[in-house]
C-alpha cells in the first residue's frame, strides 16, 4: 500500500496540478483572467440566484385557453357549415372542453356527419395531423360531442410553448439584462432565470400580458344594452370605464407591425408608442383608413381598449402611433411587447423565487466566514487528535477544497448557498476516511506492529470500510439531486463532487505523503 | 497532558450493550412523542408544500418596525400573514398564506405588500410558490426520502447479510422519525432544506452504521465462537474513537455554519447538526444492538 511507482507519483501530482490550475480563476477578477486566458482555464463557478441575485420564474402555458380557442374556432366553422347545408340543430355551445350540438332531424344524420368531415381544422399549429387524431366525435342520439384529441392537444401545446419560448425570450432580451436562462420544463412549462434583476415586477409584468394587439371599428350604431351580431363589447382603462361597441373582426393585427419605438408627441408631449407596419399591413391599414375617414376606431390590447383616435386622414405611409396617457415606461414596455410579438396562450407564473443582490452577497460572504472558521476547527482538531497524522490529512483536506473548486469551475455547476453547506459538510466529513485509517494504524500499534507494517495494513484494512460508507452517502447526494430542485440540487452537486474527491485527497494524497515522510525519516515509532 | 490529545482512551470496554434496553424504551418513547406530535400539531410547513408567499426585507435605515409593518399590512386583504424578526433587527420575514384562485392569484401579494411598505424597505427575497408546484414538491420530497432509504438499504443488503440491511432501515427510520418529530414540537418551518437535511441525515446515519457494521462483520470472521453480544461490544468500543472524532469534526463545521452561515440556512444546519448526534446515538445503540434480535448466522468460514 505504500509503495508507488515513478509513473504512480506522477500521475498523483498532475492530478493535484491541475486541480489548482481549475481552481485558479476563483482568485482572479474577470479582467485579470482575460490577461492570461490563453495559458490558464478562465472559467470560474457558476453562482446560483440564490448568491448572485436574481429571478427564478416557472411559468405554465394554459392549456385550457389552447383547447378553449380552437375549439371556439370550431364553433364558428360548425355553425357556418351547419348552416350552409341547411341543417336544423339546436344548442351549439361549447362547454368543459367539448363542442357540442343537437341536430334536430334525425334524418340528417348521414348529413352532419359530412359536414363535420368537411369542417376546415386548419386551426393553426401542426397541420401534419390527419384530421381523425385532432377531433373526436362522439354521438349520443341527437346529440353530437366534438373534442379535440389528446394527441392534438399536445401537439398545440408543445407548438404553443416553443412559440411563447421565442416571445419570452425577445422580450427579456429588451430587458437588457445578461445572460437569461430560458428553458422548457415538462409538457406545458417554461423555466426562466434571470440573473441580477433587481426587481422582477417589470419582467412579470412584461410576460403576464399575452400583448394581442388589434385594430377594430367602433359600431357606432350600437349602444352597450344592444349587441348586434358581430360586434363585441369592451371596455378601456379609465375610471370609470368606457364601454365601447366594436366590431369583432380586428381590421389588422399586431402580427402585422415591424417596428414599434417610444417616443413623445410632437404637440402635446406626452409619451406615446410609434409603430410601423409591414407592407401588407400597410395596404389594409391605409384602406381601412380612406374608407374610414372621420370615425373612430379602437387599438385594442388584450381585450382592452388602450386608444380610440378618430381618423383624420387616410394613414398611407403604414405607419401611426398610439397615444393612451402613458407614462413614459408604460409607452416603453408596450413598445417593447409589440416588437416582441404577441403571446400565443397567457403564461401563468406558479412559482417565483427572487433573491435581491443584497441577499446575495450576503449569503456568500457568510458562506466564506462559516467555511474558514468551520475549517479552522476541523483543522486544529485533527491536529491536536492525531499530531504529525493530523497534519498530513490536512494538507489532505485543503487540496479537497481546491479539487471541489476546481471540479466545480471545470463542470461549470451550480454553486447554491445550500451548495456551500455541502462544502462545509464535506470539510467536516471528508476526514472521516483518515480518521478511520489512523485509527486502523493505531491498533495495529497497539497489536505489536512495526511503523511501516502498522501504516499498510491500516490503510489496507480502513479502504473497504472508507468505500462502503461513502458510498451511501454518494446514493444519497445522487437521489437529491434527481428529486431536488434550484438550490437543493447545487447542495447534492456539491455533496458528491465532496465525496468523490475526498476519497482521492485523504486515501491517495495522505498515502503518498506518509510514504514520502517514511522513507526520509525511518521512524522508530510512529507519532500517533 | 500528552500530544496528540485522545478524546477516547484505547482500549475501551464500555458495555453498550447493556443499556440496549434502556435505550430502546427511550427510542420508543422519543418515537411515539414524534408520531403523536405529528399527528396532533402537524408540521409547520413552509411554503414549498403549503403555498403561499415569503417575504425578506430590510429596513433601508434603522431598525424594523414589526408592530408597524402589522398595522400597515392589516389594511390590505391578503389572509392569514405572519411576520417576525429574521436574524437581526433591520431584518423581517413576512409569511402570506396561500391566496384563493389557485396559481395566477397568488402574484398579487407582492404587489398590494410592496404598495403599503414599499419605500422605508429593501426587498431582498420573495418567494411564491403556487398550488400546482407546492403539491408536486410534497410528493416530490416524500418520494426523495423513500427512495433514498430503500437505495441505501438494498446497498447494504448487497453488501452485508438481509439482517444487517433491516438493523440499518430501524436506525434510518429512527433517525428520520425523531428528526422530523423534533420539527414537530419545535414547530419549526418544515420546507425543501429541510428535505435535504433528512437526506444527508439518512447518508450520515448510514456512514456511521456501516463503519460499526464492517466491525462487526469482521470480528464475526475473527472470533468464530465469542458470545455474540460480547463482539457487539467489542466492535463498538473499536470503532468507539472513530465515531468520535468523526462526529466532532463533523459537528464543528456545522456549528460554525450555523452560528456564521446566516438565517437562510439556519434551519437545515439545525436539522444537520440534531441528525448527526441521533445517527451517531442510532448507530451505537439502536443499529449495533437490534442484530441481538436478528438472528445473525455465526459461520462465515465460506465468506
Amino acid at each position: 500500500m505504500l509503495y508507488f511507482s515513478k509513473f504512480k507519483i506522477t500521475y498523483i501530482i498532475v492530478i493535484c496540478v491541475i486541480g489548482f490550475f481549475l481552481a485558479l480563476p476563483n482568485f482572479f477578477d474577470d479582467d485579470k483572467i482575460s490577461d492570461f486566458s490563453n495559458i490558464l482555464p478562465s472559467n470560474k463557478i457558476n453562482l446560483g440566484l440564490d448568491l448572485r441575485g436574481g429571478s427564478h420564474l416557472l411559468l405554465e402555458v394554459d392549456v385550457n385557453y389552447i383547447v378553449n380557442e380552437k375549439l371556439e374556432y370550431l364553433l364558428d366553422e360548425t355553425r357556418l357549415a351547419l348552416r350552409k347545408s341547411k341543417i336544423n340543430y339546436k344548442n351549439l355551445l361549447v362547454r368543459n372542453n367539448i363542442l357540442s350540438f343537437i341536430s334536430l332531424k334525425e334524418s340528417q344524420s348521414k348529413q352532419v356527419e359530412e359536414v363535420i368531415a368537411d369542417i376546415d381544422l386548419n386551426i393553426s399549429g401542426n397541420s401534419s395531423l390527419d384530421k381523425s387524431f385532432i377531433i373526436a366525435l362522439r354521438k349520443e342520439n341527437n346529440l353530437y360531442n366534438i373534442s379535440l384529441t389528446d394527441l392534438a392537444i399536445d401537439s398545440y401545446l408543445s407548438t404553443a410553448v416553443d412559440q411563447s419560448i421565442e416571445i419570452v425570450r425577445r422580450r427579456i432580451d429588451e430587458l437588457g439584462t445578461k445572460e437569461p436562462t430560458i428553458q422548457r420544463q415538462g409538457k406545458d412549462r417554461i423555466l426562466i432565470q434571470v440573473p441580477g434583476l433587481d426587481d422582477p415586477a417589470r419582467l412579470k409584468s412584461l410576460l403576464g400580458q399575452t400583448a394581442k394587439l388589434t385594430f377594430h371599428v367602433v359600431n357606432m350604431n350600437a349602444s352597450e344594452d344592444n349587441i348586434p351580431a358581430g360586434s363585441k363589447l369592451l371596455y378601456n382603462n379609465d375610471d370609470p370605464k368606457l364601454a365601447f361597441v366594436v366590431k369583432k373582426r380586428s381590421i389588422i393585427s399586431g402580427e402585422n407591425l415591424i417596428d414599434s419605438q417610444p417616443g413623445f408627441d410632437s404637440q402635446s408631449n406626452q409619451p406615446i408608442v410609434n409603430f410601423r407596419f409591414d407592407t401588407a399591413g400597410a395596404k389594409s391599414f391605409g384602406k381601412i383608413t380612406t374608407q374610414y375617414v372621420g370615425k373612430p376606431f379602437a387599438i385594442v390590447l388584450d381585450d382592452v381598449v388602450i386608444s380610440s383616435p378618430i381618423i383624420n386622414e387616410p394613414i398611407l405611409g403604414g405607419s401611426g402611433q398610439i397615444s393612451g396617457d402613458f407614462t413614459l415606461e408604460e409607452a416603453n414596455d408596450l413598445s417593447i411587447l409589440l416588437r416582441a410579438g404577441a403571446l400565443p396562450v397567457p403564461l401563468i407564473i406558479l412559482e417565483e423565487r427572487t433573491v435581491g443582490p443584497g441577499l446575495g452577497a450576503d449569503s456568500i460572504s457568510a458562506g466564506k466566514v462559516a467555511a474558514a472558521i468551520g475549517l479552522l476547527a476541523v483543522l486544529v482538531f485533527m491536529v491536536l487528535s492525531y499530531g504529525l497524522f493530523g497534519f498530513f490529512s490536512n494538507v489532505a483536506l485543503l487540496l479537497n477544497i481546491v479539487f471541489i473548486v476546481g471540479a466545480l469551475s471545470l463542470l461549470q455547476a451550480t454553486l447554491t448557498l445550500p451548495g456551500i453547506a455541502g462544502i462545509i459538510l464535506t470539510i467536516g466529513m471528508a476526514v472521516d476516511a483518515n480518521v478511520l485509517i489512523y485509527e486502523r494504524v493505531r491498533e495495529e500499534i497497539r497489536n505489536g506492529k512495526l511503523p511501516i507494517n502498522a501504516l499498510d495494513s491500516g490503510y489496507k484494512r480502513a479502504l473497504g470500510t472508507i468505500l462502503d460508507a461513502n458510498i451511501t452517502t454518494f446514493i444519497a447526494a445522487v437521489i437529491l439531486f434527481q428529486m431536488g430542485s434550484g438550490p437543493v440540487k447545487g447542495f447534492a452537486v456539491t455533496l458528491a463532487i465532496g465525496i468523490l474527491t475526498s476519497l482521492f485527497t485523504a486515501f491517495t494524497v495522505t498515502r503518498l505523503i506518509v510514504s514520502i515522510w517514511l522513507k526520509k525519516y525511518r521512524p522508530k515509532a510512529l507519532p500517533i | 497532558m500528552k500530544f496528540p490529545i485522545r478524546l477516547i482512551r484505547n482500549n475501551t470496554d464500555i458495555k453498550f450493550l447493556s443499556y440496549r434496553k434502556v435505550c430502546f424504551i427511550i427510542s420508543s418513547l422519543l418515537i411515539a412523542i414524534s408520531i403523536s406530535f405529528l399527528f396532533l400539531k402537524g408540521l409547520n410547513y413552509g411554503i414549498d408544500f403549503k403555498g403561499g408567499t415569503l417575504i425578506e426585507i430590510q429596513k433601508i435605515t434603522g431598525d424594523a418596525d414589526v408592530g408597524h409593518i402589522r398595522e400597515l399590512i392589516k389594511n390590505i386583504d391578503i389572509g392569514d400573514v405572519q411576520i417576525q424578526e429574521f436574524g437581526n433587527s433591520t431584518d423581517v420575514l413576512i409569511r402570506v398564506e396561500q391566496q384563493m384562485g389557485g396559481d395566477s392569484a397568488q402574484q398579487n401579494v407582492i404587489k398590494l405588500v410592496k404598495g403599503v411598505i414599499g419605500s422605508q424597505y429593501e426587498f431582498r427575497r420573495v418567494e411564491v410558490v403556487g398550488p400546482k408546484v407546492s403539491s408536486e414538491l410534497i410528493y416530490s420530497g416524500i418520494l426523495a426520502v423513500l427512495l433514498a432509504i430503500v437505495a441505501v438499504v438494498l446497498y447494504i443488503w448487497f453488501r452485508f447479510e438481509w439482517q444487517f440491511s433491516i438493523g440499518a432501515m430501524l436506525a434510518l427510520m429512527h433517525d428520520i422519525i425523531i428528526t422530523i418529530g423534533l420539527f414537530s414540537i419545535l414547530q419549526l418551518e418544515f420546507n425543501l432544506s429541510i428535505i435535504a437535511a433528512i437526506l444527508t441525515i439518512v447518508g450520515y446515519s448510514l456512514n456511521d452504521t456501516v463503519v460499526v457494521y464492517d466491525r462487526i462483520r469482521e470480528e464475526l470472521r475473527k472470533y468464530k465462537s465469542m458470545n455474540f453480544l460480547d463482539l457487539l461490544n467489542l466492535a463498538v468500543n473499536a470503532t468507539l474513537s472513530r465515531t468520535t472524532i468523526t462526529s466532532v469534526t463533523t459537528i464543528l463545521a456545522l456549528l460554525s455554519l450555523y452560528i456564521f452561515g446566516g438565517e437562510v440556512i439556519r434551519g437545515f444546519t439545525f436539522a444537520m447538526i440534531w441528525g448527526v448526534i441521533i445517527g451517531t446515538y442510532s448507530s451505537i445503540f439502536i443499529a449495533a444492538p437490534v442484530l441481538l434480535y436478528l438472528n445473525i448466522k455465526r459461520d462465515w468460514s465460506d465468506s
